[in-house]
């Protein structure tokens, strides 16, 4: 089915208006939950870190760690496990459904191809929408980081900024949204496939969404081990490759 | 001409088809009768690819379904239109985007004809006022019209009616029947339906051919089928509890 799926990119362009449906689906429609989430999210960590640092390490590096804490971990992992609650449910009971009432063999006996028609726009929508979700997360939990910082913590917006500013690297933020273009990948896929293999009735929708959303969530996190390895190798070499070439 | 052969179909320990063997001439109408869970939907479906027989071939003008590459396949189904037992409307479409379904994804037709082709096929099975309905908004005998008419849109040559008239009214149902009748002639096509209405049956069949334990164990006219002394006919049609099939 991926293979399927990625074939039926070719027909990308004349989907266009499949995939802006899902777009809106899965990302419009969830900006209030991810802004909830990320708020929380950030101003936690602020907290965590606040206390961790006490007595051991300068408050101004507090906005820097928190930022990098949230851009390479916490808000693409927890944006994509809220996300995969919400649209992986979402795709699998919507799509279990049309297959229990037989709108998926309709379709076929139409010569449409539901892999075509259902599944490739909504994984690109997944993609686009979560790595566009994952910027606004990564903004409003920082935010949220700050608000509590300068709210409780009597710090000043400019200390925590100008901590911020000094640990960030552009490529925490660009690893981050690689990774939530993955867990996009994997929420939408998951979502179609136990969708698709649905049976039965309503209790047959019911499994498959449940088993989308679990295994939608524990492969998230697999997959955030593995490409959190992958990259950081990619960067560490690549910055090896310019050390060396610079001398 | 649509032949079936030797069509064996399971599912675990139970046989649904079991060798099933019918020939259909091109144009001609055949109509399936058979008990409750005897198989005709799955043997439908098998005609129109949507299921895969454990052994057996079905063969269309020459081609056999089952081996058919991707692309030849799509290529039969186009040709195909099939009625759902229980419609298959698309829930998240309004009644006219289901009608206009397959001429839109599959044959890019221009959508200034598809509003016309889908006004008259609704008008067609009477339901010309309901086009921007949700499936969902419209009764159970309508649905079942609506689907009929998403079949005969793209004017296939091969139509699959399963049970086209169950849950209609009989003057509705007497209605539908005219107009698969009409259908059939007009277009030419070879039509296979399943029904467990009998009036339906002789009024649209060529041929009545009789489903039973997974093989067809009878074909006739309609003539023929009203006078048949079979005993596994005759139990069906009489409505008899007392015969050779026994009520499971
Ligand atoms: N996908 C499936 N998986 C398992 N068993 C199935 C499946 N589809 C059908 N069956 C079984 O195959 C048998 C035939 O089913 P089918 O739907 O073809 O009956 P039918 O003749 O159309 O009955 P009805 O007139 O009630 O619609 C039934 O016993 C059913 O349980
Ligand atoms: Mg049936």
């Amino acid at each position: 089915m991926l293979g399927r799926t990625v074939a039926a990119l070719r027909h990308l362009f004349s989907s266009l208006h499949l995939i802006l449906a899902q777009m809106y689906f899965t990302g419009v429609k969830s900006i209030w939950l991810v802004m909830v989430t990320s708020v929380f999210t950030g101003g936690v960590s602020a907290w965590q870190a606040g206390y961790q640092f006490k007595s051991y390490v300068p408050m101004r590096y507090l906005g820097g760690a928190v930022g990098k804490a949230v851009l390479i971990e916490l808000a693409p992992v927890l944006t994509a496990l809220v996300m995969a609650g919400r649209v992986g449910a979402g795709i699998a009971a919507e799509l279990g459904t049309m297959k229990v009432t037989e709108q998926i063999d309709a379709m076929e006996s139409m010569a449409v191809d539901p892999i075509r028609y259902l599944v490739m726009p909504r994984f690109v929508a997944g993609i686009i929408m979560l790595t566009v979700l994952t910027i606004l997360a990564d903004f409003i939990a920082i935010l949220g980081a700050m608000g509590v910082a300068v709210g409780f913590m009597e710090m000043p917006s400019e200390t925590f900024m100008n901590g911020f500013r000094q640990l960030f690297l552009m490529r925490d933020f660009l690893a981050g949204l690689i990774k939530a273009a993955g867990f996009g990948a994997i929420i939408a896929f998951m979502g179609c496939y136990f969708g698709f293999a649905a049976e039965g009735g309503a209790e047959g929708v019911g499994r498959s969404t449940t088993h989308a959303v679990v295994s939608a969530a524990v492969l998230i996190l697999v997959a955030d081990y593995v490409l959190a390895t992958l990259l950081f190798q990619i960067c560490s070499r690549s910055r090896n490759y310019i050390r060396g070439s610079g001398r | 001409m649509f032949t079936i052969e030797k069509l064996h179909k399971g599912f675990g320990p139970l046989t649904v088809l079991d060798g099933l063997d019918l020939e259909v001439k091109t144009g001609q109408s055949v109509v399936i009768i058979g008990q409750s869970g005897c198989g005709k939907s799955v043997l439908l479906k098998h005609c129109a690819v949507l299921m895969r027989p454990d052994s057996g071939k079905i063969i269309v003008d020459g081609q056999s379904l089952f081996e058919l590459p991707r692309r030849d396949l799509m290529a039969y189904r186009q040709r195909v239109g099939v009625l759902f037992q229980f419609g298959a409307l698309f829930d998240s479409m309004t009644v006219a985007e289901n009608v206009g379904f397959s001429l839109k994804e599959s044959l890019r037709v221009k959508p200034a004809r598809i509003k016309e082709v889908v006004e008259e096929k609704l008008a067609l099975v009477g339901l010309s006022e309901i086009g921007d309905k949700m499936p969902a908004e419209i009764s159970g005998g309508m649905k079942k019209r609506v689907a009929l008419a998403r079949a005969i849109a793209a004017e296939p040559d091969i139509l699959l009616y399963d049970e086209p008239t169950t849950g209609l009214d009989p003057i509705t149902a007497m209605v539908i029947n005219e107009l698969i009748v009409d259908v059939n002639k007009k277009l030419g096509v070879t039509s296979i339906a399943v029904t467990h209405d009998l009036a339906s049956a002789f009024k649209i069949a060529d041929r009545i051919v009789m489903l039973y334990q997974g093989k067809i164990v009878y074909d006739g006219s309609p003539d023929e089928t009203r006078v048949t002394t079979d005993p596994i006919v005759h139990q069906f049609i009489n409505g008899l509890s007392a015969g050779p099939i026994a009520v499971r």
